[in-house]
Protein backbone atom coordinates (compact mmCIF):
# COMPACT_ATOMS: atom_id res chain seq x y z
CA UNK A 1 0.00 0.00 0.00
CA UNK A 2 0.90 3.65 -0.82
CA UNK A 3 3.31 5.64 -0.03
CA UNK A 4 5.90 3.58 -1.34
CA UNK A 5 9.58 3.35 0.53
CA UNK A 6 11.42 4.81 -2.43
CA UNK A 7 14.64 4.82 -0.35
CA UNK A 8 14.43 0.84 -0.36
CA UNK A 9 14.45 1.05 -4.26
CA UNK A 10 18.14 2.32 -4.06
CA UNK A 11 20.24 5.02 -4.22
CA UNK A 12 19.48 5.61 -8.13
CA UNK A 13 16.53 5.27 -8.10
CA UNK A 14 15.70 7.80 -5.22
CA UNK A 15 17.65 10.50 -6.86
CA UNK A 16 16.14 9.96 -10.17
CA UNK A 17 12.49 10.34 -8.80
CA UNK A 18 13.67 13.53 -6.26
CA UNK A 19 15.27 14.89 -9.60
CA UNK A 20 11.87 14.44 -11.73
CA UNK A 21 9.46 15.47 -9.26
CA UNK A 22 11.77 18.94 -8.71
CA UNK A 23 12.12 19.22 -12.60
CA UNK A 24 8.36 18.80 -12.66
CA UNK A 25 7.66 21.44 -10.01
CA UNK A 26 10.09 24.26 -11.37
CA UNK A 27 8.83 23.58 -14.78
CA UNK A 28 4.72 24.09 -13.47
CA UNK A 29 6.23 27.40 -11.63
CA UNK A 30 7.97 29.33 -14.56
CA UNK A 31 4.84 28.05 -16.60
CA UNK A 32 2.62 29.98 -14.31
CA UNK A 33 4.43 33.06 -13.96
CA UNK A 34 6.21 32.80 -11.04
CA UNK A 35 9.30 33.24 -12.40
CA UNK A 36 8.20 37.23 -12.48
CA UNK A 37 8.46 39.05 -9.10
CA UNK A 38 5.95 42.19 -10.64
CA UNK A 39 3.47 39.25 -11.15
CA UNK A 40 3.91 37.69 -7.67
CA UNK A 41 4.12 41.20 -6.24
CA UNK A 42 0.83 41.90 -7.78
CA UNK A 43 -1.30 39.60 -5.63
CA UNK A 44 -0.43 42.03 -2.49
CA UNK A 45 -2.32 44.63 -4.45
CA UNK A 46 -5.19 42.44 -5.76
CA UNK A 47 -4.13 43.07 -8.76
CA UNK A 48 -3.06 39.69 -10.13
CA UNK A 49 -4.00 36.86 -7.77
CA UNK A 50 -2.28 33.80 -10.21
CA UNK A 51 -0.19 33.11 -6.67
CA UNK A 52 -3.33 32.14 -4.58
CA UNK A 53 -5.11 30.13 -7.88
CA UNK A 54 -2.48 28.37 -8.35
CA UNK A 55 -1.66 27.47 -4.96
CA UNK A 56 -5.21 26.73 -3.84
CA UNK A 57 -6.06 24.70 -6.73
CA UNK A 58 -2.64 22.59 -6.00
CA UNK A 59 -3.78 22.46 -2.53
CA UNK A 60 -7.56 21.00 -3.53
CA UNK A 61 -6.10 18.74 -6.43
CA UNK A 62 -3.81 16.96 -3.79
CA UNK A 63 -6.00 17.35 -1.31
CA UNK A 64 -9.13 15.59 -2.61
CA UNK A 65 -6.66 13.11 -4.72
CA UNK A 66 -4.90 11.79 -1.72
CA UNK A 67 -8.31 11.62 0.98
CA UNK A 68 -9.94 9.64 -2.28
CA UNK A 69 -7.07 7.17 -2.17
CA UNK A 70 -7.26 7.00 1.34
CA UNK A 71 -10.76 6.31 1.91
CA UNK A 72 -10.69 3.70 -1.26
CA UNK A 73 -7.65 2.23 0.83
CA UNK A 74 -5.18 3.09 -1.42
CA UNK A 75 -3.00 5.25 0.87
CA UNK A 76 -2.08 4.80 4.61
CA UNK A 77 -2.47 7.98 6.11
CA UNK A 78 -0.48 7.57 9.09
CA UNK A 79 2.62 7.14 6.65
CA UNK A 80 2.28 10.32 4.86
CA UNK A 81 4.22 13.15 6.24
CA UNK A 82 2.08 15.64 8.04
CA UNK A 83 4.40 18.62 8.99
CA UNK A 84 4.50 18.63 12.78
CA UNK A 85 2.54 21.32 14.48
CA UNK A 86 4.60 23.70 16.30
CA UNK A 87 2.36 26.52 16.40
CA UNK A 88 4.09 29.77 17.27
CA UNK A 89 7.37 29.35 15.42
CA UNK A 90 5.25 28.57 12.18
CA UNK A 91 3.05 31.62 13.01
CA UNK A 92 5.70 33.93 13.30
CA UNK A 93 8.67 32.52 11.03
CA UNK A 94 5.67 32.74 8.64
CA UNK A 95 4.54 36.24 9.33
CA UNK A 96 8.07 37.08 8.28
CA UNK A 97 8.42 35.41 5.28
CA UNK A 98 5.71 37.08 4.67
CA UNK A 99 6.74 40.66 5.06
CA UNK A 100 10.00 39.15 3.35
CA UNK A 101 7.76 37.90 0.38
CA UNK A 102 6.64 41.73 -0.51
CA UNK A 103 9.62 43.40 -0.05
CA UNK A 104 11.74 40.64 -1.96
CA UNK A 105 8.93 39.59 -4.31
CA UNK A 106 9.98 35.86 -3.95
CA UNK A 107 9.68 32.86 -2.26
CA UNK A 108 12.27 30.11 -1.61
CA UNK A 109 10.92 27.96 -4.75
CA UNK A 110 9.95 30.82 -7.21
CA UNK A 111 13.11 32.60 -6.58
CA UNK A 112 15.18 29.43 -7.67
CA UNK A 113 13.29 29.82 -11.07
CA UNK A 114 13.34 33.32 -11.75
CA UNK A 115 17.11 32.54 -11.36
CA UNK A 116 17.12 29.57 -13.90
CA UNK A 117 16.03 31.90 -16.66
CA UNK A 118 18.48 34.65 -16.00
CA UNK A 119 16.59 36.92 -13.55
CA UNK A 120 18.87 39.09 -11.25
CA UNK A 121 16.86 40.37 -9.03
CA UNK A 122 15.80 36.29 -8.52
CA UNK A 123 19.43 35.84 -8.30
CA UNK A 124 19.91 38.48 -5.34
CA UNK A 125 16.94 37.22 -3.37
CA UNK A 126 18.40 33.44 -3.64
CA UNK A 127 21.80 35.25 -2.07
CA UNK A 128 19.21 36.72 0.45
CA UNK A 129 17.55 33.43 1.02
CA UNK A 130 21.00 31.44 1.60
CA UNK A 131 22.21 34.86 3.97
CA UNK A 132 18.73 34.50 6.10
CA UNK A 133 19.22 30.84 6.63
CA UNK A 134 22.77 31.82 7.58
CA UNK A 135 21.53 34.04 9.81
CA UNK A 136 18.87 31.89 11.40
CA UNK A 137 21.48 28.61 11.94
CA UNK A 138 23.60 30.43 13.85
CA UNK A 139 21.14 32.32 15.93
CA UNK A 140 18.46 29.90 16.92
CA UNK A 141 20.30 28.44 19.72
CA UNK A 142 19.71 31.65 21.38
CA UNK A 143 15.98 31.36 20.73
CA UNK A 144 15.82 27.37 20.99
CA UNK A 145 13.22 27.14 23.58
CA UNK A 146 10.90 29.04 21.24
CA UNK A 147 12.31 27.29 18.29
CA UNK A 148 11.28 23.87 20.11
CA UNK A 149 8.09 25.14 21.96
CA UNK A 150 6.74 23.49 25.01
CA UNK A 151 5.63 20.22 24.26
CA UNK A 152 4.94 20.72 20.25
CA UNK A 153 6.19 19.21 17.38
CA UNK A 154 3.16 16.68 17.40
CA UNK A 155 1.48 15.48 14.11
CA UNK A 156 -1.71 17.64 14.30
CA UNK A 157 -4.27 17.78 11.67
CA UNK A 158 -7.31 19.98 11.14
CA UNK A 159 -9.76 17.53 11.49
CA UNK A 160 -8.87 16.93 14.84
CA UNK A 161 -8.03 20.67 16.05
CA UNK A 162 -12.09 21.10 14.53
CA UNK A 163 -13.14 17.46 15.72
CA UNK A 164 -14.91 17.18 12.65
CA UNK A 165 -14.83 14.22 10.23
CA UNK A 166 -11.75 14.24 7.55
CA UNK A 167 -14.43 14.30 4.26
CA UNK A 168 -16.45 17.14 6.02
CA UNK A 169 -13.36 18.87 6.35
CA UNK A 170 -12.31 18.43 2.78
CA UNK A 171 -14.99 20.16 1.67
CA UNK A 172 -15.19 22.54 3.68
CA UNK A 173 -11.32 23.68 2.43
CA UNK A 174 -12.93 23.00 -1.32
CA UNK A 175 -15.52 25.27 -0.66
CA UNK A 176 -13.22 28.09 0.85
CA UNK A 177 -11.22 27.69 -2.30
CA UNK A 178 -14.05 28.07 -4.51
CA UNK A 179 -15.36 31.15 -2.76
CA UNK A 180 -11.30 32.76 -2.86
CA UNK A 181 -11.53 31.92 -6.33
CA UNK A 182 -14.61 34.01 -7.03
CA UNK A 183 -13.61 36.49 -4.41
CA UNK A 184 -9.98 36.93 -6.50
CA UNK A 185 -11.91 37.02 -9.62
CA UNK A 186 -13.68 39.79 -8.47
CA UNK A 187 -11.01 42.06 -6.92
CA UNK A 188 -9.21 41.55 -10.04
CA UNK A 189 -12.18 43.35 -12.07
CA UNK A 190 -12.28 45.78 -9.48
CA UNK A 191 -8.62 46.78 -9.68
CA UNK A 192 -8.44 46.94 -13.53
CA UNK A 193 -12.04 48.79 -13.84
CA UNK A 194 -9.94 51.73 -11.53
CA UNK A 195 -6.63 51.49 -13.41
CA UNK A 196 -8.79 52.02 -16.36
CA UNK A 197 -10.58 55.24 -15.02
CA UNK A 198 -7.67 56.48 -13.46
CA UNK A 199 -6.24 56.21 -17.21
CA UNK A 200 -9.20 57.71 -18.63
CA UNK A 201 -9.09 60.52 -16.34
CA UNK A 202 -5.82 61.30 -17.31
CA UNK A 203 -5.53 64.50 -20.62
CA UNK B 1 8.29 32.87 -39.92
CA UNK B 2 9.19 35.31 -36.94
CA UNK B 3 12.82 34.25 -35.44
CA UNK B 4 12.30 32.64 -32.06
CA UNK B 5 13.77 36.53 -30.10
CA UNK B 6 11.34 38.65 -32.56
CA UNK B 7 8.32 36.81 -30.93
CA UNK B 8 8.69 37.71 -27.90
CA UNK B 9 8.11 35.91 -24.61
CA UNK B 10 5.32 32.94 -24.55
CA UNK B 11 1.93 33.64 -22.15
CA UNK B 12 1.58 31.97 -19.03
CA UNK B 13 -0.76 29.32 -19.14
CA UNK B 14 -3.81 29.74 -17.30
CA UNK B 15 -3.75 29.40 -13.20
CA UNK B 16 -6.02 27.11 -12.24
CA UNK B 17 -4.44 24.36 -15.41
CA UNK B 18 -1.26 25.40 -13.41
CA UNK B 19 -2.52 24.39 -10.33
CA UNK B 20 -4.10 21.36 -11.17
CA UNK B 21 -0.88 20.37 -13.15
CA UNK B 22 0.91 20.90 -9.66
CA UNK B 23 -1.91 19.37 -7.44
CA UNK B 24 -1.35 16.37 -9.37
CA UNK B 25 2.28 16.48 -9.11
CA UNK B 26 1.99 17.01 -4.95
CA UNK B 27 -0.33 13.99 -5.12
CA UNK B 28 2.23 12.17 -6.71
CA UNK B 29 4.55 13.06 -4.74
CA UNK B 30 2.60 11.47 -2.00
CA UNK B 31 2.18 8.92 -3.20
CA UNK B 32 5.77 8.06 -4.32
CA UNK B 33 7.71 8.62 -1.96
CA UNK B 34 5.53 9.87 1.38
CA UNK B 35 5.94 13.55 1.76
CA UNK B 36 6.01 16.36 -0.24
CA UNK B 37 7.67 19.38 -2.32
CA UNK B 38 10.18 21.89 -0.74
CA UNK B 39 12.58 24.36 -1.78
CA UNK B 40 13.84 26.26 1.59
CA UNK B 41 15.32 22.63 2.92
CA UNK B 42 17.28 21.88 0.22
CA UNK B 43 18.85 25.81 0.58
CA UNK B 44 19.30 25.07 3.84
CA UNK B 45 21.58 21.64 3.32
CA UNK B 46 23.49 23.89 1.05
CA UNK B 47 25.08 26.57 3.71
CA UNK B 48 25.41 23.63 5.77
CA UNK B 49 27.90 21.82 3.64
CA UNK B 50 30.20 25.01 3.15
CA UNK B 51 30.15 25.49 6.98
CA UNK B 52 30.80 21.58 7.70
CA UNK B 53 33.68 21.71 5.54
CA UNK B 54 35.22 24.61 7.35
CA UNK B 55 33.82 24.50 10.99
CA UNK B 56 32.58 20.88 11.59
CA UNK B 57 33.03 21.02 15.45
CA UNK B 58 30.86 24.29 15.18
CA UNK B 59 27.98 22.78 13.02
CA UNK B 60 28.07 19.01 15.55
CA UNK B 61 27.41 21.99 18.64
CA UNK B 62 24.69 23.34 17.03
CA UNK B 63 21.33 21.61 17.46
CA UNK B 64 19.76 23.43 14.37
CA UNK B 65 23.11 22.72 11.89
CA UNK B 66 23.95 18.98 13.33
CA UNK B 67 20.78 17.64 12.55
CA UNK B 68 21.28 17.69 9.32
CA UNK B 69 25.51 17.63 8.99
CA UNK B 70 26.25 16.13 12.94
CA UNK B 71 29.13 13.92 12.91
CA UNK B 72 29.81 12.22 9.16
CA UNK B 73 26.19 13.05 7.76
CA UNK B 74 26.60 14.43 4.27
CA UNK B 75 23.94 17.24 4.12
CA UNK B 76 23.59 17.15 0.60
CA UNK B 77 22.47 13.36 0.79
CA UNK B 78 19.18 14.40 0.60
CA UNK B 79 16.19 14.44 -1.30
CA UNK B 80 15.31 17.87 -0.94
CA UNK B 81 19.16 19.06 -2.53
CA UNK B 82 18.04 16.76 -5.47
CA UNK B 83 14.43 18.21 -5.63
CA UNK B 84 15.66 21.81 -6.05
CA UNK B 85 18.71 20.86 -8.65
CA UNK B 86 16.02 19.36 -10.51
CA UNK B 87 13.39 23.04 -10.00
CA UNK B 88 15.95 24.63 -11.11
CA UNK B 89 16.25 22.53 -14.54
CA UNK B 90 12.78 22.16 -15.40
CA UNK B 91 12.63 26.34 -14.41
CA UNK B 92 15.25 26.45 -17.49
CA UNK B 93 13.89 24.27 -19.57
CA UNK B 94 10.10 25.97 -19.38
CA UNK B 95 11.81 29.16 -19.84
CA UNK B 96 13.57 28.17 -22.50
CA UNK B 97 10.75 26.78 -24.22
CA UNK B 98 8.71 30.21 -23.59
CA UNK B 99 11.36 32.04 -24.89
CA UNK B 100 11.96 33.53 -21.57
CA UNK B 101 15.43 32.86 -21.04
CA UNK B 102 17.17 36.67 -20.59
CA UNK B 103 19.32 38.31 -18.50
CA UNK B 104 17.04 40.87 -16.87
CA UNK B 105 15.85 42.61 -13.74
CA UNK B 106 12.01 42.70 -12.79
CA UNK B 107 11.29 45.65 -11.02
CA UNK B 108 8.54 47.50 -10.28
CA UNK B 109 7.82 51.19 -12.42
CA UNK B 110 9.12 53.73 -10.22
CA UNK B 111 12.60 52.08 -8.91
CA UNK B 112 15.70 51.99 -10.17
CA UNK B 113 17.66 48.62 -10.94
CA UNK B 114 20.45 48.78 -7.89
CA UNK B 115 17.22 49.66 -5.41
CA UNK B 116 15.22 46.47 -6.81
CA UNK B 117 18.47 44.33 -6.33
CA UNK B 118 19.19 46.12 -2.63
CA UNK B 119 15.29 45.04 -2.01
CA UNK B 120 15.57 41.55 -3.56
CA UNK B 121 18.45 40.61 -0.61
CA UNK B 122 17.16 42.07 2.38
CA UNK B 123 13.60 40.47 1.39
CA UNK B 124 15.28 36.90 0.67
CA UNK B 125 17.07 37.23 3.72
CA UNK B 126 13.96 37.70 5.97
CA UNK B 127 12.31 34.97 3.61
CA UNK B 128 15.78 32.75 4.45
CA UNK B 129 15.56 33.34 8.40
CA UNK B 130 11.35 33.21 8.50
CA UNK B 131 11.23 30.01 6.47
CA UNK B 132 13.99 28.35 8.82
CA UNK B 133 11.99 29.43 11.89
CA UNK B 134 8.72 28.43 10.47
CA UNK B 135 10.46 24.48 9.19
CA UNK B 136 9.55 25.35 5.74
CA UNK B 137 8.42 27.36 2.98
CA UNK B 138 5.54 28.18 0.87
CA UNK B 139 6.24 24.72 -0.87
CA UNK B 140 7.12 22.60 2.16
CA UNK B 141 5.10 24.21 4.44
CA UNK B 142 1.59 25.74 3.11
CA UNK B 143 1.00 23.46 -0.48
CA UNK B 144 2.86 20.08 1.26
CA UNK B 145 1.47 20.54 4.51
CA UNK B 146 -1.81 22.22 3.61
CA UNK B 147 -2.77 19.38 1.21
CA UNK B 148 -2.33 16.95 4.27
CA UNK B 149 -4.81 19.25 6.43
CA UNK B 150 -1.15 19.89 8.87
CA UNK B 151 -2.97 22.28 11.10
CA UNK B 152 0.67 24.46 11.52
CA UNK B 153 0.93 24.57 8.11
CA UNK B 154 -2.73 26.27 7.70
CA UNK B 155 -1.46 28.27 10.66
CA UNK B 156 1.64 29.18 8.44
CA UNK B 157 -0.21 29.95 5.48
CA UNK B 158 -2.09 32.58 6.94
CA UNK B 159 0.62 33.90 8.64
CA UNK B 160 2.73 34.58 5.29
CA UNK B 161 -0.06 36.65 3.82
CA UNK B 162 -1.09 38.48 6.89
CA UNK B 163 2.75 39.43 6.58
CA UNK B 164 2.64 40.14 2.72
CA UNK B 165 -0.71 42.23 3.02
CA UNK B 166 0.34 44.55 6.14
CA UNK B 167 3.74 45.51 4.62
CA UNK B 168 2.66 46.01 0.90
CA UNK B 169 0.38 49.22 1.61
CA UNK B 170 3.73 50.80 2.87
CA UNK B 171 6.50 49.33 0.18
CA UNK B 172 4.27 49.96 -2.90
CA UNK B 173 6.86 52.49 -4.34
CA UNK B 174 8.66 49.08 -4.71
CA UNK B 175 6.07 47.58 -7.18
CA UNK B 176 3.39 50.36 -8.40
Amino acid sequence: MAPYDVTAWGKGIEVAVSLGIGFSFGFILERAGFGDSRKLASQFYFRDMTVLKVMFTGIVVAMVLLFWAVFLGFVDYGRIFVNPTFLWPGIVGGFILGLGFIVGGYCPGTSLVSAATGKLDGMFFVGGVLLGIFVFGEAAPQFWDFFEGAGEGARATLPEWLGLPTGLVVLGVVLMAVGAFRAAEWAEGLVARRAQRRQDAQP
Amino acid sequence: MKARAERGPAPYINPYLAGTFLGVLLFVSFLVTGHGLGASGGLARMIVWVQDLFVSSHVDANPALATMAGGDANPLDHWLVWAIIGAMAGGFVSGWMGRRLRIETFRGPNISVRARWIAALLGGTLVGFGARMARGCTSGQALSGGAVLSLGSWAFMFSVFAGGYLLAYFVRRLWN
